[in-house]
């Protein structure tokens, strides 16, 4: 991490995106107290995370990148281990982990080898395993990738249950994800903070609202009275520019029967266009 | 902001508890099949002793084989950690919790003993056929395993938090074993190791252990000297890993 400085209300959720090495999970694993910082301060709700990790730990819970449910347990053994972990007695950690993986739907899944479930479903099992806690403030690293469509909206709904009274740091490497879930986005490159705000507000900062995308490569040429092109998903072009604009290549576009999509600009070309050293008016 | 506290009232028993349940009750449930490796390791070597000298070191091979079984118990505890870390990162769950350290390395540590529990009765039950101790004989013996069991799970808990991998940490494991619990004279007496090897053997903890387990039962005749001597070494080498354990180990990585 490079001179991260940033205060947020520890109320909703706040997504953290950015290129595999950016730093994301490096500053999760800090603020989580799993790793020390060798400088800098950060503090939760006014407590100081290097020097009173106990006292953070008390109100914090984690689901690590590339955590999974242990094989040999139920996902009910998980959620009451877990739950015995965090100090509560045997009783009313069961009745806790039965009453959550009820409301989790888990049904008779709640007593089948962890090995046996789904990816989506082992997913599940560690979200359960955190949303039975008191914890106030949840780090969730990557907890979609590699989960089918439908798996992931699942999981989106039982985020939905964990943002109701807790802050959630979330990192993703899916720009729907972050559009769908965030209150608050944060965007990381090479360890430093290069954009955070509301997903309006880091629209805002790009000076064009409307974003082309053809769908095949070379690009054919085309001149542009406004906006810039950037390397899109796939190395393909994206131009990003004016309303009027968009429309008057998109015209170009149809009758050259080049294929071609119109939106307006959403995460995804935010980032290619601040990864492609793009101005935003910095963080 | 003001800070609430927030604090609740946490039971550290369960805390512990969890770590038992976890890393092998559950594990035992569901695959009662390990039960039988915590047996066959102390008792394969047990039995060739006992076959070589023609039964004339059975208590003493029964004596090795305990010890054998808690120093493994406690070097169980290296692979457990570290397959509960790297592989389900369930340490850095457990880092972000309010469980701490000590607390969580004691319940795995209780965890395998109950994993050695086959082992141990077998033992036991062994023992009541070669060995004839006094009760005070008995709780001086229950003294030594437990200071064995102490450094091995020291070692093991410190192998563990620097391992970043199963196969590392396996590699290890076993051969911490091997120096500490197969070469030393665990199974039979320091005596029949020749004068210049002997030395060498007195650099294992393990070998001040079984001198002084076969010292309680008679097969070997001990000096107070040596049983000062093998005492306190026995103790000073469990509290410095312990304090090495405690200070140089990584719960929160760095």
């Amino acid at each position: 991490m490079d001179s991260v400085s940033f205060t947020l209300p520890t109320q909703g959720v706040f997504v953290l995106i950015g290129r595999n090495g950016s730093g994301k999970t490096t500053l999760v694993r800090i603020l989580a107290t799993n790793l020390e910082a060798t400088a800098g301060t950060a503090t939760l709700n006014g407590i100081d995370v290097m020097s009173e990790p106990d006292q953070i730990r008390e109100r914090i819970a984690i689901v690590p990148q590339e955590a999974r449910p242990i094989p040999w347990m139920t996902p009910l053994q998980s959620v009451l281990s877990y739950l015995l972990w965090r100090g509560l007695g045997y009783a009313e950690a069961k009745q806790k982990a039965c009453e959550m993986l009820d409301r989790l739907k888990f049904g008779k899944k709640a007593r089948a080898l962890n090995r046996t479930l789904s990816g989506g479903m082992k997913r599940k099992v560690l979200m359960a395993m955190i949303l039975c806690t008191e914890a106030k403030v949840i780090f969730l690293d990557e907890p979609t990738t590699g989960l089918d469509p439908i798996s992931r909206r699942e999981f989106w709904e039982v985020l939905q249950e964990i943002r109701k009274d807790r802050f959630v740091v979330l990192t993703t490497h899916y720009m729907e994800e972050a559009e769908q879930l965030a209150d608050t986005i944060g965007v990381l490159e090479e360890g430093r903070l290069i954009a955070l705000g509301t997903l309006d507000e880091l629209r805002r900062r790009l000076r064009y609202n409307y974003s082309v995308k053809l769908l095949s490569i070379p690009a054919p040429p085309i001149t542009l009275t406004e906006g810039e092109m950037v390397k899109g998903r796939h190395d393909l072009p994206v131009i990003l520019t004016t309303e009027d604009e968009a429309f008057r290549i998109a015209q170009n576009l149809s009758r050259e029967r080049i294929k071609f999509t119109i939106n307006p600009v959403g995460l995804e070309d935010i980032f290619f266009y601040m990864h492609s050293g793009g101005d935003t008016g910095g963080s | 902001m003001a800070v609430k506290n927030l604090k609740r009232k946490r039971s550290r028993l369960s805390q512990v508890f969890a770590g038992i349940l976890v890393n092998s009750v559950y594990e035992m449930e569901n695959y009662p099949i390990v039960l039988l490796n915590t047996v066959v390791s102390p008792l394969s070597i047990l039995l060739v002793i006992v076959f070589v000298s023609r039964g004339s070191l059975f208590g003493v091979a029964i004596e090795g084989g305990f010890i054998m079984a808690m120093f493994s118990a406690g070097m169980g505890l290296s692979t457990d950690l570290s397959h509960l870390k790297n592989d389900f990162k369930l340490q850095d769950m457990i880092v972000s919790s309010p469980t701490s350290w000590l607390t969580y390395m004691i319940g795995i540590s209780f965890s395998e003993i109950v994993y050695a529990i086959p082992a141990l009765l077998v033992l036991t039950i062994l023992a009541s056929f070669g060995l004839s101790l006094t009760l005070a004989e008995v709780l001086e013996f229950v003294a030594v395993l437990l200071l064995i069991f102490i450094t091995s799970i020291s070692i093991g808990y410190t192998l563990s938090t620097f391992s970043s991998d199963i196969v590392q940490s396996f590699a290890f494991t076993r051969l911490i074993s091997t120096i500490f619990s197969t070469i030393p004279p665990v199974y039979y007496p320091i005596t029949y190791i020749p004068l210049p090897f002997r030395y060498l053997a007195y650099l294992s903890p393990t070998t001040y252990a079984a001198e002084l387990v076969q010292g309680i039962s008679g097969y070997l005749a001990l000096s107070l000297t040596t049983v000062i001597i093998d005492w306190t070494v026995l103790v000073a080498v469990t509290i410095a890993l312990f304090v090495l354990a405690k200070t140089k180990a990584r719960w929160r990585e760095v």
